[in-house]
């Protein structure tokens, strides 16, 4: 049986240097963003640069979309200049010698026409940098740098978009100018991205699919929101354990300035940052922010309360914790709680309960 | 009578042949240096071989042997009884000792390190992120070499010419030990001053060393204006 298949991306490699090792065996989707999440030095660069060919791991696998692009079992290893994809590197590495047009041409040009199917215009507009085509590389702020490599990256047409932590060398005001038209590429664009990131929050905005990476091995590997309600996982979250829901804004609330999100399993009242009716979000809830209760309150501050049924609880790492999943109406919360809490509630699985949400984060 | 004068005061044919085969020289050992140097250049700063230190110390040994040692051994080397003298015999060039492209091939190795080293330092400064870059748009080897390398290393290549081409004119030990002192041939600039030191003509060599002073000056102004903080560019 051919290992490659149209749609997907298998990736299998086995690194080992001294004090080291990646050993993965990926399978992600051919389209939408795969989030390769860890934390430095868990391998997750690594990997990224093993399937641009610009690392040799011995006894791997590549293929993106139905084409091999290594397999050592047969002696393949296409370099990374026949390989058809985009790459993002952390620092934004324009060409200083030529200008910010020059630099967008350069990959585009060695494309043959036929396989161009993003224009410069296209991968101009995009990223909004029309106004900076003539400029040389050392005039522009980190930002624009940045804007103008994945313009570049992009205007080779590529079949896939490998991400190195792109916002990583940048300040919370240039990512936060930056994430609008990672999203915006996310929407309009057919081209599967690999992003490589150890910002939960980065995650949470961009990412359909979910690889957490630990010291070389994946630990998981799922659609973002199965994967975030994993309670093996969250405890290497911390802090950041939550899950992300989608959903659309179906009501808006002119008098007291809030915007009623639905999904799958109810609402979610958020506040209103002027989003549209009907247009597609994502919201983030961490599990520090829901806390369980047997009855509604209605004398409560709390303004989302969502019936859920209690599906599992496990130990958190601090003793006095416990992580409980509970379904609501079909879509995964998790909550942390104190163990004396779970104890005193009686929490046991299929048990109906409330939950109540302290905070929702709008994440685009 | 007057043709004395004329010949004290202002440069002689002689002189006037010295320096023109001086440039002659200087320009054929340069472009030779390029070609020869730059793979070598590239070797050295992106190899992890073993080989790495002992070919570097080869090609800097010129900066601290006397230059009559390589004369001596490349006149032994390059005679009728050396290896190379045997091959050129064999391939019908002669020898190549006391001829004009012998003087080349003293000339190469002699000025190598001046050339090599600042190609190095400029090729290692660029490191590997411009090239894996390059080369994720789609630039192949050499393509990456010519559209990426040689822009980036443009300074380096303008000190290695210029330290080449200097030090390639400021030879005299090797010239004397491989060229002898043959008119229009392998009589430079160096060996001419010398000639006429020992002939007394002071006023000859006056002229011509003031020249050589001129030119050293200038060529190494011009390196400094290029490259005002050394290499941070």
């Amino acid at each position: 049986m051919n290992e490659a298949s149209v749609g997907n991306i298998h990736a299998r490699f086995c690194v080992a240097h001294p004090g080291f090792t990646l050993d993965v065996d990926l399978q992600l989707p051919g389209r939408g963003v795969s989030a390769l999440f860890g934390a430095s030095g868990s391998g997750k660069t690594t990997c990224l640069r093993a399937i641009a060919g610009l690392e040799h791991a011995p006894d791997g696998y590549l293929s993106v979309n139905g084409e091999v692009w290594q397999d050592d079992s047969r002696g393949l290893f296409v370099p990374t200049h026949q390989r058809p994809l985009g790459y993002v590197f952390q620092e934004a590495s324009l060409f200083p010698h030529l200008t910010i047009r020059r630099n967008l041409e350069y990959g585009m040009r060695r494309v043959p026409t036929s396989a161009r199917k993003v224009s410069l215009q296209q991968a101009v507009e995009l990223l909004g940098i029309a106004s900076l085509l003539e400029r040389m590389p050392d005039k522009l702020s980190g930002g624009e740098k940045q804007r103008v490599a994945i313009a570049r990256a992009l205007a080779t047409s590529p079949r896939i978009l490998l991400m190195d932590e792109p916002l990583a060398a940048l300040d919370l005001k240039r990512k936060n100018e930056i994430l609008p038209y990672l999203e915006r590429l996310h929407d309009e664009l057919e081209i599967p991205v690999l992003y490589v990131s150890h910002a939960p929050d980065e995650v949470a905005r961009l990412a359909d699919h979910l690889v957490v990476l630990e010291q070389g091995r994946a630990l998981a590997s799922g659609p973002l929101s199965e994967t975030l309600a994993r309670l093996d996982l969250p405890i290497r979250l911390g802090e950041d354990a939550g899950v992300v829901l989608e959903g659309e804004v179906a009501e808006l609330d002119a008098e007291w300035h809030l915007a009623r999100v639905a999904f799958a399993g109810g609402s979610l009242w958020v506040r209103d940052s002027g989003m549209p009716l009907g247009r597609h979000v994502r919201v983030r809830i961490l599990a520090r922010d829901i806390s369980i209760a047997l009855d509604t309150h209605t004398d409560s501050s709390i303004l989302n309360i969502l019936p859920a049924t209690v599906e599992q609880q496990a130990d958190d790492t601090h003793p006095a914790l416990a992580l409980v999943r509970l379904n609501a109406g079909g879509v995964p919360l998790v909550a942390r709680i104190t163990r004396r809490s779970a104890a005193k509630l009686q929490l046991r699985p299929g048990q109906t309960v409330w939950a109540q949400i302290k905070a929702v984060a709008l994440v685009g | 009578m007057s043709d004395t004068i004329l010949s004290d005061t202002i440069l002689s044919d002689t002189a006037l042949s010295a320096i023109w085969l001086t440039v002659r020289l200087a320009t054929v050992t340069t472009l030779l240096l390029f070609l020869i140097g730059t793979p070598i250049a590239w070797w050295l700063a992106r190899t992890r071989s073993w080989l790495k230190a002992p070919v570097g110390a080869m090609v800097a040994l010129p900066l601290v042997l006397p230059p009559t040692v390589i004369g001596f051994y490349l006149l032994v080397v390059m005679g009728p009884h050396g290896p190379i003298g045997q091959l050129t015999q064999a391939l019908g060039l002669g020898v190549l000792p006391f001829t004009f492209w012998g003087l080349v091939v003293g000339s190469v190795f002699y000025s190598m390190p001046f050339v090599v080293q600042p190609l190095q330092n400029a090729f290692d400064a660029i490191g590997e992120r411009p090239l894996e870059v390059a080369a994720t748009l789609r630039a192949g080897p050499w393509d990456r070499f010519f559209s990426v390398v040689l822009p980036l290393a443009r300074p380096g290549f303008i000190t290695a010419g210029i330290l080449g081409f200097a030090h390639t004119v400021g030879e005299f030990g090797v010239v004397l030990m491989i060229g002898g002192n043959i008119p229009d041939k392998t009589r430079v600039v160096s060996v001419q001053i010398y000639d006429y030191v020992e002939a007394m003509e002071y006023a000859q060599a006056h002229w011509l060393s003031a020249g050589m002073l001129a030119f050293s000056f200038t060529v190494l102004l011009l390196l400094y204006l290029f490259n005002p903080n050394g290499r941070r560019q």
